[in-house]
């Protein structure tokens, strides 16, 4: 079976961001972009998966600019066997990425189609729900273990209460949690390796998916700034100013 | 036109984090319709019927829907989806599986977490783990919405909504329920809790994590958080964690105890009223937050407090 891992271009989970002044956007300019860690962990699945028998070929796909190929020159560098690069400037909300992936599913026909839980630069938590819901697949969100037979997948899920534990028939979404794996690191010869590994590029018009955006954004601004308070030199003290001053205990 | 909410129950009771959302949905505006999806579900339907303001509620009892699973859940929703505009639901871990399939399956944007509704069809909500916060205006016929719960209070009750029941649609067969942790815990859920006591990595063990955080949050009669170090070292459950990809919290009272103060651990619980720090590195980030800071050894400042109160 084929594996299919959508990867997305995000500013890196170490960056604090910058909101621009006049509330028209996040100051993306010369800050370090990496692949969405959520994504790193559904690349290792996948490669784990191929390495247990379990699936012959792992494909990858970011849609994004051209800079993107960076993305999918490190999921190929971890081991991932091609990758093809959907390049658009556009900003492209969750429901058209989830067309365009669609396309592509129908396209190169993957048993399982791993996706991250969520990108870490909208925190929208969509896209892999949407795909499930476009391709007529079941889903199994946020999974922290994914047990992969010839015709369904097992998938335990991190839930607000706790784990719960749900059987998709095949082909499957799953989208993945951060307890799944721990990402492997790419080894030298490896990245040297991914720079020949085929890249096939496309656009979104190839698939007929339009981009326009579904949704306006009025504004980005700054969040309330919380003030740093005092230090308290003793427990008695911190008891006594909570029951006190703060009211809370 | 009307506003159907998707509630979060366990069939005998309704989860408080429905009677957030509920608010959230009165201040879009029109007629609120809950819908309770599940088996032997009617005390959840009561419950949801009772709750101020709230204009019809729809009891969908089928086998189908005893786990909440998305597939069933989102194709009962789209039959439903013709009488309204406005399809919202508590970004739990329910809302968050079903509500964006349903969004897919009406063409239609989702906007997820809102933390404020400015109107009917423009909302903020935050991203970059909380770093920036952005106003949206939806431009689809329905709008789906996922609503971030610690930003709004809960509406109490007051009402007597009628309780009607739908027809369920036919099961699809794409995902069967294999099981699932029982909830252990007898302590305050995290999502509504007044005060929540989290530990860190600093805690070193499961054991000792026990040992030194529980009872003090006995005594606090407050929920128990954990940061990701603490839930990857096994000295925390999973639904412990507080945080961008785990719990977010606005408790009256957040107690952090050896945690450094990751944005991603601040995105879960900045927005708390009063935060207490308590790190023995004075320079760790949490303080740049905290209302109270204590710069001392969890280990000696912990039965200590435990003690004091
Ligand atoms: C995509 C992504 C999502 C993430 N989501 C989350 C999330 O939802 N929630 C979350 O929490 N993290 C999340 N993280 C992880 C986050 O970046 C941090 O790694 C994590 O929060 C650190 O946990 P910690 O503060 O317990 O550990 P550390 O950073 O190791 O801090 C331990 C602290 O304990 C203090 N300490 C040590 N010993 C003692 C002692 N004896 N007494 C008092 N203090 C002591 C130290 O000074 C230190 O400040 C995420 C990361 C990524 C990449
Ligand atoms: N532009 C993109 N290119 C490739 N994959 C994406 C893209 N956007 C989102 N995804 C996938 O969808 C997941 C969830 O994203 P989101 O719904 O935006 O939070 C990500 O972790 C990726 O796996």
């Amino acid at each position: 079976m084929k594996i299919l891992v959508p990867v997305k271009r995000v500013v890196d989970f170490n960056v604090k961001i910058r909101v621009k002044p006049d509330g028209s956007g996040v100051d993306l300019q010369n800050v370090k972009m990496s692949m969405n860690p959520f994504d790193e962990i559904a690349v290792e699945e996948a490669l784990r998966l191929k390495e247990a028998g379990k699936a012959e070929e792992v494909v990858v796909v970011s849609i994004g600019p051209a800079k993107a190929e960076e993305t999918l020159r490190t999921a190929l560098a971890m081991g991932a066997d091609r990758a093809i690069l959907v390049e658009t400037d556009d900003a492209v909300e969750p429901l058209a990425v989830a067309k365009i992936l669609k396309a592509v599913g129908e396209a190169e026909q993957p048993g399982l189609i791993l996706l991250g839980k969520q990108a870490i630069d909208d925190d929208c938590n969509q896209t892999g729900q949407m795909l499930a819901a476009l391709l007529g697949w079941g889903q199994g969100t946020f999974a922290s273990k994914v047990e992969l037979a010839s015709d369904a997948v097992t998938v335990t899920r991190e839930v607000d209460g706790g784990l719960q534990t749900v059987s998709l028939r095949l082909p499957a979404v799953v989208t993945t949690d951060l307890r799944l794996n721990e990402p492997r690191y790419a080894s030298l010869p490896n990245i040297m390796r991914a720079k020949k590994k085929p890249l096939d590029r496309r656009t979104p018009a190839d698939f007929g998916v339009a981009t326009a955006a579904r949704l306006r954004i009025l504004r980005t601004e700054e969040p309330a700034r919380r003030m740093a308070g005092v230090k308290v030199g003793s427990v008695a003290e911190l008891v006594d100013r909570l029951r006190t001053e703060a009211g809370v205990l | 036109m009307a506003i159907l909410l998707l509630a979060d129950h366990d069939a005998a009771g309704l989860a408080g984090q429905t009677a957030r959302a509920l608010t959230a949905a009165l201040q879009i505006g029109g007629d609120v319709h809950i819908l309770v999806a599940g088996v032997n579900a009617r005390p959840a339907a009561e419950a949801a019927s009772r709750l101020a303001g709230v204009a019809q509620v729809l009891l969908a009892e089928t086998a189908a829907f005893e786990h909440a699973l998305a597939e069933p859940l989102a194709d009962l929703i789209v039959s439903l989806a013709p009488g309204y505009d406005t399809i919202l639901g508590a970004a739990t871990s329910t809302g968050k599986n079903v509500l964006p399939r349903v969004a897919a399956l009406l063409d239609v944007a989702q906007v997820s977490d809102i933390v404020e509704v400015v109107s009917a069809d423009t909302f903020k909500r935050p991203i970059y783990a909380g770093n920036a916060i952005q106003t949206v205006q939806a431009t689809d016929a329905t709008r789906v919405i996922t609503v971030r719960t610690a930003s709004f209070a809960a509406t109490g009750e007051g009402g007597n909504a009628p309780i009607e029941p739908v027809e369920a649609v036919a099961a699809c067969g794409l995902s069967r329920f294999v099981g699932e942790t029982a909830p252990i815990s007898d302590r305050p859920e995290l999502a509504s809790a007044r005060v929540i006591l989290s530990g860190g990595r600093a805690l070193g063990s499961l054991e000792k994590f026990n040992e030194r955080i529980l009872p003090v949050a006995d005594k606090l009669g407050a929920a128990v958080g954990a940061s990701r170090a603490a839930v990857d070292a096994g000295y925390a459950p999973n639904d412990w964690q507080v945080g961008q990809t785990g719990k977010i919290v606005a408790p009256q009272l957040y107690i952090a105890v050896g945690i450094s103060g990751a944005i991603q651990h601040l995105a879960g619980m900045k927005d708390s009223k009063v935060i207490v720090a308590i790190n023995r590195d004075e320079d760790a980030p949490i303080f740049q937050i905290a209302d109270y800071g204590l710069v001392a050894d969890l280990f000696v400042a912990l039965p200590e407090l435990e003690k004091a109160l």
